[in-house]
């Protein structure tokens, strides 16, 4: 019977069936970072366990960093104290770790795939729930939580119930001015924010097929704002072409076994899947959310719905959505003023993601009263786009250009909304609160349209101004 | 690793309180600005703090609700980010079962690890619940894990839970690091036959 890339990769790294029924499943590659791994640790200590396999764990700080001033001790001290744990913690246990001082840092699931160190075919696990971002190049990555991470470290296993698989299809042509996020968040809108619970998605289709190692990045990495724990791409020539020459992959002759045991852990044709959703690529704009779950969203040129055209479980929190965001429902969401702008995150903190930006800043300057921020997914990242110049095309159109980190995405660091400010963000969460201010609004979409609306001062169709 | 000497947690009973909505996300729960800690023991205190401030009505804020332990939810609660810090504000404020609609995966994973049963009722169900509870919220809720059914007075829902994770429970098989640890050597076993581990 023709077999899935999640039926084979769970195979090759069950250990064994757990008495609950569960598998105890080997986990590849642990990546770790400073929230959500000192309790871990801490646990470990108390109960005098050692890091089973150090070599498959690997660190950096992310969430906390501030992205100015990185001098130390933070201005911050519970930021500071942060970075004192993880430091001790990767040096205690003596684990990988990409700090600062390595030009390797940067956002967990932006330095994975960088680096080389996601590979197909593996199980990739990380005290963070966007770890599914690193299926892109056809791995099993999914979030944990810090007990998990303990279990990681201890035992570089999970206990773990085989998910249900439904395959995204995305077939046709996007049209320009719109993007691998404006595909997600319609996959999103479409299978709803918890569509996706007990499922993997594989994402397929000639748009996925289509569709750079970044952009395949920018996709899986919100599988589970759809509900789904993990998301993947099957392997293909992309995914090969862009592991080769990076600093963990193989090198050499053993790099060319590697490619044939990748391309071996694709999914087979006429392989089942417990269910199939199929998208229009051609039909779908540029997105934009309006509320406060990222499948609260319309395209550009829509207007937002009605609490009343919804099912009557679902009103309750769109009426929510619509006080919280100050919208009414039928308003046009394009014209929608924001005071900020945000490019960045693991969802679009890529060079790829920052030179779309730029090319749209080089439009025009950002709007009087806009506060509009690039920060780079990585310190790789950030001197690549250096060295093309990008900074300098942010800087004179009026953005700021920061160093790497998570920065405003959820605002652990000093980059955080203020009072009610309204925000035009390429990240991934709109929650109530998520940027860093309780009153806080969220605008979800693409870089191109994060930059179109910096300039523009109020949501705007990048297609326009692209034009 | 909990020092607590029964794991088992075949039915837990207490008063309950409601949080009604949908999608209440784990950053609703406790926001992203109280994760800069590296213990978990204060995250009790801020369980759903920016929702209190904001609705001074908020069943955590109820007098009423005070020393409650069985959360009566709605559809996909604690979606989102992944954060361990979640469960456990709601573990340290009290919470010791919770019955919903529907869960986020990673919370809901977070929970079996903390022994915090998480029971799925129908949508009917849950609006009797949390009604019945705001009423009398001094009556005792019993979530039975291992019969799958939530009593309030005389009154039984079915709810339901996976058998994996209702084994680990009902078990006391939860702490999962013991489990997985007790594989041994099969674990290298399992590495040596990957290829990326071999090098190729």
């Amino acid at each position: 019977m023709a077999r899935t890339l999640l039926d084979k990769v769970w195979e090759a790294h069950t250990v064994r069936t757990l008495p609950s029924g569960q598998t105890q499943l080997l986990i590849g590659l642990h990546l770790i970072h400073e929230v959500t791994t000192p309790q871990a640790f801490q646990m470990m200590k108390d109960s005098k366990l050692t890091v089973r396999m150090p070599e498959r764990t690997f660190g950096t700080l992310d969430h906390i960093i501030p992205t100015t001033d990185q001098t130390r001790p933070y201005a911050d001290p519970l930021a500071e104290e942060m970075a004192v744990h993880m430091i001790r913690n990767m040096k205690e246990f003596k684990l990988p770790f990409f700090d600062m001082s390595t030009g390797k840092q940067g956002i967990v699931h932006v330095i994975g795939p960088e680096l080389g160190l996601s590979q197909p075919g593996m199980t990739i696990a990380c005290g963070d729930s966007h770890t599914s971002t690193h299926g892109a190049v056809g791995a099993i990555a999914f979030g944990i939580g810090t007990t998990q991470v303990r279990d990681v470290l201890a035992t570089q296993c999970l206990a773990m119930a085989k998910p249900k698989l439904r395959q995204v299809r995305v077939e046709g042509a996007l049209s320009r001015g719109v993007y691998a996020k404006d595909v997600i968040l319609a996959i999103i809108n479409n299978l709803g924010v918890k569509g996706g619970v007990g499922y993997a998605y594989e994402y397929a289709g000639s748009v996925i097929d289509r569709m750079t190692m970044e952009e395949r990045l920018t996709v899986c990495n919100m599988s589970i704002e759809g509900g789904a724990r993990c998301g993947y791409v099957n392997p293909d020539s992309t995914t090969i072409d862009y592991l080769r020459g990076r600093q963990y992959a193989p090198a050499g002759a053993a790099f060319d076994k590697a490619a044939a045991w990748w391309k071996s852990v694709a999914t087979e044709p006429g392989a089942a899947f417990d269910d199939v959703a199929r998208l229009d690529g051609g039909a779908i704009e540029p997105v934009v959310t309006w509320g406060i779950n990222p499948g609260m969203s319309v395209g550009v040129s829509q207007r937002i719905p009605s609490p009343e055209a919804q099912p009557e479980p679902e009103r309750p929190t769109f009426r929510e959505a619509l006080a919280h965001m100050g919208f009414q429902a039928g308003q046009p969401i394009k014209g929608a003023k924001i005071d900020v702008a945000f490019v960045g995150s693991c969802t679009n903190g890529r060079l790829s993601d920052l030179r779309i930006a730029a090319e749209v800043a080089k439009k025009g300057k950002v709007a009087q009263g806009v506060r509009a921020l690039i920060v780079p997914g990585s310190q790789q990242v950030e001197k690549a786009a250096e060295a093309e110049g990008l900074h300098e095309v942010f800087m004179s159109a009026g953005f700021q250009w920061r160093k790497a980190g998570c920065s405003m995405c959820l605002g652990m660091n000093p980059d955080q909304l203020v009072g009610r400010e309204m925000s035009a963000s390429s990240s991934n969460r709109n929650f109530i609160g998520r940027q860093g201010s309780p009153t806080g609004r969220t605008l979800l979409m693409s870089p191109a349209m994060v930059a179109a609306a910096a300039i523009t001062g109020a949501v705007a169709d990048v297609r326009e101004i692209l034009k | 690793m909990s020092t607590s000497t029964d794991y088992r947690r075949r039915q837990i009973v207490g008063r309950g309180i409601p949080v009604a909505g949908n999608d209440i996300d784990t950053d609703r729960i406790i926001p992203a600005r109280f994760l800069k800690e590296v213990t978990f023991e204060t995250m009790g205190e801020h369980a759903f703090e920016d929702a209190r401030k904001h609705n001074p009505e908020h069943p955590f804020n109820q007098k009423a609700f005070k020393g409650a332990s069985v959360l009566v939810v709605g559809q996909n609660f604690g979606c989102g980010s992944s954060r361990e810090h979640a469960p456990q504000a709601l573990m340290r404020w009290g919470i010791a079962a919770i019955v919903g609609g529907s869960f986020g995966e990673i919370f809901f994973g977070n929970c079996v690890m903390l022994g915090i049963p998480c029971l799925r009722a129908s949508q009917e169900d849950l609006e009797w619940l949390q009604k019945a509870v705001g009423r009398t919220p001094q009556t005792a809720v019993t979530v039975d894990v291992d019969k799958q059914e939530v009593r309030f007075g005389d009154r039984v829902i079915k709810a339901t839970i996976p058998d994996g994770p209702r084994n680990q429970l009902v078990g006391g098989t939860w702490d999962s690091t013991a489990v997985l640890l007790e594989a041994g050597a099969a674990i290298e076993t399992a590495a040596k036959k990957l290829p990326y581990v071999t090098g190729f």
